[in-house]
């Protein structure tokens, strides 16, 4: 919702227009650095990939590379990779839908129960953060390793076959992707919570709307803001993530992410990193699109 | 429309921690009334209004609506409906939508005709596809109004209903709320701060002060004859001075008011004791100016001074200080029978035996006096 900018109605001349001017001048001067920052590390990088993703692919790293607006690129990082866009999304959507269910209820809590607890729950929420990414995926190693607490108490109650594991299956790797990205998912949804006025709530159940119904109908319209923001926060990286999928997976769980990471840093076929990168960044950008549009909530763009 | 239940509740307190915000209150609102609960921020009255909705438990006592016992009941199974404060309207859902949500939420078939009934009632027709925010203050309020009567509740609940509007439109909306409530015949529990606002729609009030009931009555009733200091001064303002009872054998009681006899109808007394408030509301006495008789009654106090004088209009107001120190009010219609008094001139009060009431001396005579910062 955006409200038209009110009619200037300054009824002194020239010197207050001049006063106005400068004043205008000086907000762009403010935005200069960040639109500075953005061209240098973002628009120059992201023209720079577009150009690599061109080039002829019989080029190496020692020979260099020709660029011969080689489309053919993308048809063959297709071909190849598809299953790995497959698996990706695939796995990204479980664990945004995981994060879902666990953090609507968390934020929740935190918005409308916690009381003056609400500062240490919110502390708690991003407290990981404190420690490495890396060192946190580490432990769930740990966590889900082989003779762990984890799978023993699964084999234990038959969730799991006796010589089942935890531990380099897509189950591991969707877990620490839900692990990793539930911060990003439970603040948005707070955020959005925390300015639902309680006595909607209260209203709600005073003209007949059972605490389920009430929460339908009233709470999560309310919250969808936070819900649209929260689930992008969480399926845009986790769809590009190759961490979780390298350290808690196999080859067979690996992402399109892992992919990428192999065709820059290993096999040095930059090409192919290039078109797979942008080919990743456009579905995601089309996903979000629809996404947006179904959820009615265009102002997030 | 449904008939109005009555609502009874019995032994109700409710503690917050070691806060009592309603302490032990028995009440009973005949059905199809108008009831006014009345008091200060702070007096119990939105706790008590919150425990008949549901949306508190009270800690002991029980919450009769009809003859049913909702006291265990969740709010969504309760025959009420509250208009909130501030309205709590579902800033998502259209006009329509919000009205007619409890109607969908129980499954009623033809609610879209009801709704359209409903918005009629409260002149809203046309307004169907707005959202709350796309309407005024007092057109909020009517769909409230309306989001909460289209039920046919029991009761109805008002918190404050009028409370963010401003003073002309408040005055539109009370005659607005009173022309609803004659014509559905729901019983309407209404909770408000502002004394005029009480007594203009009210049946029958209930003045609260720290968690009881000091006094219920009808309006008149209460102004005319109340019963406590802090219904003297909350309802209307009052004079109350210091008295002795001389004599409270007869019809009238006799009391000495710092040396001078006065009395005052034996059903308007309040005391057992040998000292007591003697209280006047400053529209009952008449000034003349000393040595005149006064025009009506038996009851006079000489000796005072006119020490203010506010010309409002339709009246004068004055501070009178009397010989013992103490300054009383006096309002006066400007009929123009006599020039307006004036500083300084030595008067007479005067005023009818049937129009005084004597208070309990150990009652705080500043009980329920409106500071400058409670009217804001």
């Amino acid at each position: 919702m955006r409200t038209e900018p009110a009619t200037a109605t300054d009824p002194s001349g020239p010197a207050v227009d001049g006063e106005q001017a400068k004043r205008r001048g000086r907000g762009w001067l403010l935005l200069l650095p960040g639109m500075l920052w953005l061209a240098i590390f973002f628009l120059f990088p992201s023209v720079q990939l577009f150009f690599t993703s061109l080039y002829d692919p019989s080029g190496s790293y020692e020979r260099g590379y020709a660029m011969t607006w080689h489309f053919a690129n993308y048809v063959d990082a297709i071909r190849d990779t598809w299953n790995l866009f497959a698996r990706s999304f695939l796995y990204a959507g479980i664990a945004t839908l995981v994060c879902l269910a666990l953090a609507y209820p968390l934020a929740y809590a935190i918005a409308f129960k916690a009381g003056r607890w609400k500062h240490v729950m919110l502390v708690l929420v991003i407290a990981p953060f404190f420690t490495s990414f890396l060192l946190r995926t580490l432990s769930w190693r740990t966590i889900l390793a082989d003779q762990g607490p984890v799978t023993d108490f699964l084999r234990t109650i038959a969730i799991l076959p006796d010589d089942g594991r935890l531990l380099a299956t897509p189950v591991a790797v969707i877990a620490g992707l839900v692990y990793n990205f539930m911060p990003f998912m439970t603040l948005p949804i707070y955020a959005s919570l925390d300015k639902v006025d309680y006595r909607l709530v209260e209203a709600a159940g005073d003209l007949y709307a059972s605490p389920f119904t009430g929460l339908r109908k009233v709470t999560l319209p309310l919250s969808m803001p936070g819900v649209v923001s929260g689930t992008l926060l969480t399926f845009i990286p986790a769809s590009g993530d190759y961490i979780n999928a390298e350290l808690l997976g196999t080859p067979s769980q690996y992402m399109v992410g892992n992919r990428i990471q192999s065709a820059f840093l290993i096999e040095r076929n930059y090409p192919l990193a290039a078109s797979l990168s942008l080919i990743l960044m456009a579905i995601v950008v089309l996903m979000v699109m629809v996404y947006v549009r179904r959820a009615g909530t265009e102002e997030l763009l | 429309m449904a008939e109005g239940k009555h609502l009874r509740l019995e032994a109700v307190t409710k503690k917050f921690g070691s806060f009592v915000a309603v302490d032990d209150l028995t009440l009973t609102v005949p059905e199809g009334s108008f009831f006014a609960l009345l008091g200060p921020s702070g007096c119990g009255k939105t706790t008590t209004l919150r425990i008949v909705a549901g949306l508190e438990d009270p800690t002991v006592g029980r919450v009769l609506i009809g003859d049913e016992d909702v006291t265990q009941l969740r709010p969504y199974r309760r025959p009420v409906n509250t208009v909130f404060q501030s309205y709590a309207l579902f800033p998502h859902l259209t006009i329509f939508d919000n009205v007619a949500f409890g109607l969908r939420r129980r499954g009623v078939k033809d609610y879209r005709q009801k709704t359209s009934d409903m918005l009629e009632l409260v002149q809203l027709e046309g307004y169907d596809d707005r959202l709350p925010a796309q309407l005024s203050g007092g057109q909020q309020q009517r769909v409230a109004l309306g989001r909460a009567l289209i039920n046919e509740p029991g009761v109805l609940l008002l918190d404050e209903p009028l409370g963010a509007l401003d003073l002309k439109l408040r005055r539109q909306m009370q005659i607005e709320l009173k022309r609803i409530q004659t014509e559905v015949g729901i019983t309407f529990v209404h909770v408000t701060h502002d004394q005029e606002e009480a007594m203009t729609m009210a049946d029958s009030i209930a003045v609260m002060n720290h968690g009881v009931i000091e006094q219920l009555g009808a309006p008149g009733e209460l102004y005319e004859n109340p019963a406590t200091t802090f219904v003297a001064n909350f309802l209307g303002q009052s004079n109350l001075i210091r008295s002795d009872v001389v004599d409270s054998a007869g019809d009238d009681v006799v009391i000495d008011c710092n040396g001078q006899k006065v009395a005052v109808e034996g059903r308007r007394s309040h005391v057992g004791g040998r000292s007591a408030w003697l209280g006047i509301r400053p529209e009952k006495i008449f000034a003349s100016v000393a040595g005149t008789t006064a025009r009506n009654g038996h009851n006079r106090l000489t000796g005072g001074r006119v020490t203010d004088v506010s010309f409002v209009g339709v009246s004068t107001q004055y501070l009178v200080a009397m010989p013992w120190g103490q300054e009383l009010m006096v309002f006066e219609q400007n009929t123009g029978q006599r020039p307006p008094l004036t500083n300084g001139d030595e008067v007479d009060l005067g005023w009818s035996a049937a129009h005084a009431f004597l208070l309990d001396v150990h009652q705080d005579a500043t009980a329920g006096v409106m500071t400058p910062e409670d009217a804001a």
